[in-house]
């Protein structure tokens, strides 16, 4: 029987099956950061059990950092601690870190790709939801709670029932001004926020081949958003150029090894799936949300629809929005682009193209976060920190930041936020925060314009 | 992990639809080291002003509703992936939650920490929530060994669906950390089998 991608990566990673029950499925890369892995290490210890494969897992510090002055102990006492502890626990059980101050330290989703840590065919886990990115590289990543944090440092293993097997195609051109965020809040405006719920996606069809990496991880991270588990694009040439020559790429012989595995990967013709959908390129514009989850999104040149359900009302009555409202025009106080989906070399590249010569709007707070100390670098050597900082962006150092607000980056309540990040949810930015959320081209184009605008004479050539 | 098998209650309704682990647990009180405390900050935002006041309208302030069992509207438990949202849940007494669909990664959560999450049809969440909002004394019974639930006044007995082995988990209170153990052997052999 012809095998989907999702299939083939799980069959090759089952240990065992239990009879009317879950699979045992292995796990090759662990990822853990400091504010989902304490309580797993705590378990541990407490039943004496070892980590049974330490140098498949690897750490980093990200969701609770502040993003200025790294080099200074942590103010916030809680959070230092938590840092601290993330350290220890390290430590004790031989994984590596690469913690504050480290070159290598970064969002989870954006340092493990850039070093090479991901990999097609692999399966990674990491005690966060939006580890289903991963997916770009035609890996099976997904997000797990602390328990089964505790169960992979045990085992390296979990006990899950298969997913089901989705297929989104989009075919086409896209238009001027579209970006992979739009693509992807698009799909979940059309499917809605539990759509996904029970399986694993496979992003197909040209669109997506014609994606770069970046562009890709975009999509499948937000794959959680219409409540999948994770989402996986097929391996192809622009993975492989990604991959190799980076840090833990496989090389020489080994190299080779892995790139035929790799090649064998993709669905075959014919291979059956639960559930299939497919989207034509050339009807998706430039992207906003009005509300308070993220299928609640509208072409930005559209208007708000109108639902007389009590869950939409309230949600509009948090936004302070009204049905049938245009947004365009509608004024903004922050803007921030940064999170583990657009917060990558690529993304700067398109923002900096914006904002390159001009001024951003006196209204507006617009903040810079770097995915990595990788990015920071690079926005720097490629000269995009001086285009952001001369047209008075904060360039912030590499963390989660304002996309949860679990740090002192916080929007305030009430206040308007042009986001790059994946959730709008009620206090997600801080309490009684506005969340928009949009691609990195309208976020940057509305800390110019200080409204938000139709993409328009501004857009660089993509 | 503490065991589950009859419970008998009254429920607390919260008809609001996709609710997130944001709402359940803001992740500023995230920066706890440990497994306790967190059902104090059970959906927070919604429970409190920003200066600590109770807002009296929503359903935890209620003296009125109490219980250990909770409705919850469609989609519950989306968003982050964080499990301090089902810790604030049990911490906060719940036991069994009713809904009429589950994000993935809570509903393992859940499972994983001694709490039932039973999916039933919206059509029976509705009449459910409804005659919880209207009689707050509204009695219902878990039965999770028969696989049962049931609000004998309204005259509803439902069954739902729950894997064999998680079923076993939560009469037991055994964990997968225990069986994963029994399986090292397996493990180590299938690491030593890849070939790539
Ligand atoms: S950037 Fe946001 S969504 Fe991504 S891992 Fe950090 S907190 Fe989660």
């Amino acid at each position: 029987m012809s095998k989907t991608l999702f299939d083939k990566v799980w069959d090759a990673h089952v240990v065992d099956s239990v009879p009317n029950g879950p699979q045992i499925l292995y796990i090759d890369k662990h990822l853990i950061h400091e504010v989902t892995s304490p309580q797993a290490f705590a378990e541990l210890e407490q039943r004496g059990i070892p980590l049974y494969r330490p140098q498949q897992v690897v750490a980093t510090a990200d969701h609770n950092v502040p993003t200025l002055n790294q080099h200074l102990p942590i103010k916030d006492a809680l959070s230092r601690k938590q840092v601290d502890l993330l350290s220890k626990n390290c430590e004790n059980h031989g994984v590596t870190l690469y913690g504050l101050g480290h070159p290598y330290q970064g969002i989870v989703h954006v340092m493990a790709p850039e070093l090479g840590i991901t990999q097609p065919g692999m399966t990674m886990v990491c005690g966060d939801s939006h580890t289903s990115t991963h997916g770009a590289f035609g890996s099976i990543a997904f997000g797990i709670g602390t328990s089964q944090v505790a169960m992979v440092f045990a085992s390296q293993c979990l006990l899950l029932n298969k997913p089901k097997k989705m297929r989104i195609k989009v075919d086409g051109d896209l238009n001027q001004g579209v970006t992979p965020k739009d693509v992807i809040l698009y799909i979940i405006a059309q499917l809605g926020t539990n759509s996904g719920t029970g399986y694993f996606v496979e992003y197909a069809g040209s669109v997506f081949e014609q994606m770069s990496m970046e562009g890709r991880m975009t999509v499948c991270n937000m794959s959680i958003e219409m409540g999948a588990r994770g989402g996986m694009i097929a391996p192809d040439q622009t993975t492989f150029d990604y991959v190799q020559g980076r840090e833990f790429a496989p090389k020489g012989e080994e190299w080779e090894k892995k790139l035929a595995y790799w090649k064998s990967l993709p669905t075959e013709e014919g291979a059956e799936f639960d559930q299939e959908y497919s989207f034509d390129a050339a009807d998706i514009e430039p992207m906003i949300t009005y509300g308070t989850n993220p299928g609640m999104g509208i072409p930005l040149s559209g208007t708000i629809p109108d639902s007389g359900d009590q869950n939409f009302e309230k949600a509009l009555n948090y936004m302070g929005f009204n049905p049938g409202q245009s947004l365009v025009d509608h004024p903004i106080d922050y803007v921030f682009i940064g999170s583990c989906t657009n917060s990558r070399i690529e993304d700067f590249r398109q923002a900096a193209a914006v904002v390159k010569g001009r001024q951003k709007s006196p209204a507006i707070t617009a903040w810079i976060v770097p995915g990595s100390q990788q990015v920071a670098k690079q926005i720097k050597e490629e000269g995009l920190q001086d285009i952001f900082e001369a047209a008075g962006f904060a360039i912030r150092q590499s963390g989660c930041s304002a996309c949860l607000g679990m740090n002192e980056d916080k929007i305030p309540s009430g206040a308007y936020c042009v986001s790059t990040s994946n959730r709008n949810f009620e206090g997600r930015q801080g309490q009684g925060a506005r969340t928009l959320l949009a691609s990195p081209l309208l976020a940057a184009q509305t800390a110019i314009e200080g409204k938000l605008t139709v993409i328009n004479s501004l857009e660089p050539a993509l | 992990m503490k065991k589950l098998n009859k419970i008998e209650s009254s429920a607390v309704p919260l008809p609001i639809e996709n609710v997130d682990t944001d709402q359940i647990i803001p992740a500023r009180f995230l920066k706890a080291t440990d497994r306790e405390g967190f059902g104090e900050n059970l959906f927070r935002d919604w429970r409190f002003k920003a200066d600590g006041t109770p807002l009296p309208d929503f359903v935890l302030n209620q003296e009125t509703y109490s219980g250990e069992i909770l409705l919850a509207g469609t989609n519950f438990g989306c968003g982050s992936s964080r499990e301090h949202a089902a810790w604030a849940l049990a911490d906060y007494g719940f036991r069994v939650i009713v809904s009429s669909y589950f994000a993935d990664i809570f509903r393992g959560n859940a499972l994983n920490n001694g709490i039932l999450p039973i999916q039933v049809e919206e059509e029976i969440l509705q009449k459910l929530l409804a005659a919880t909002s209207n009689n707050p004394q509204t009695s219902f019974r878990v039965n999770l060994e028969e696989q049962v639930l049931e609000a004998p006044e309204l005259g509803i007995k439902v069954d739902f669906a729950i894997d064999d082995y998680k079923k076993m988990c939560l009469l037991n209170g055994y964990d997968d950390i225990d069986f994963l153990l029994s399986k090292k052997d397996e493990i180590q052999a299938f690491e030593k089998s890849r070939s790539h």
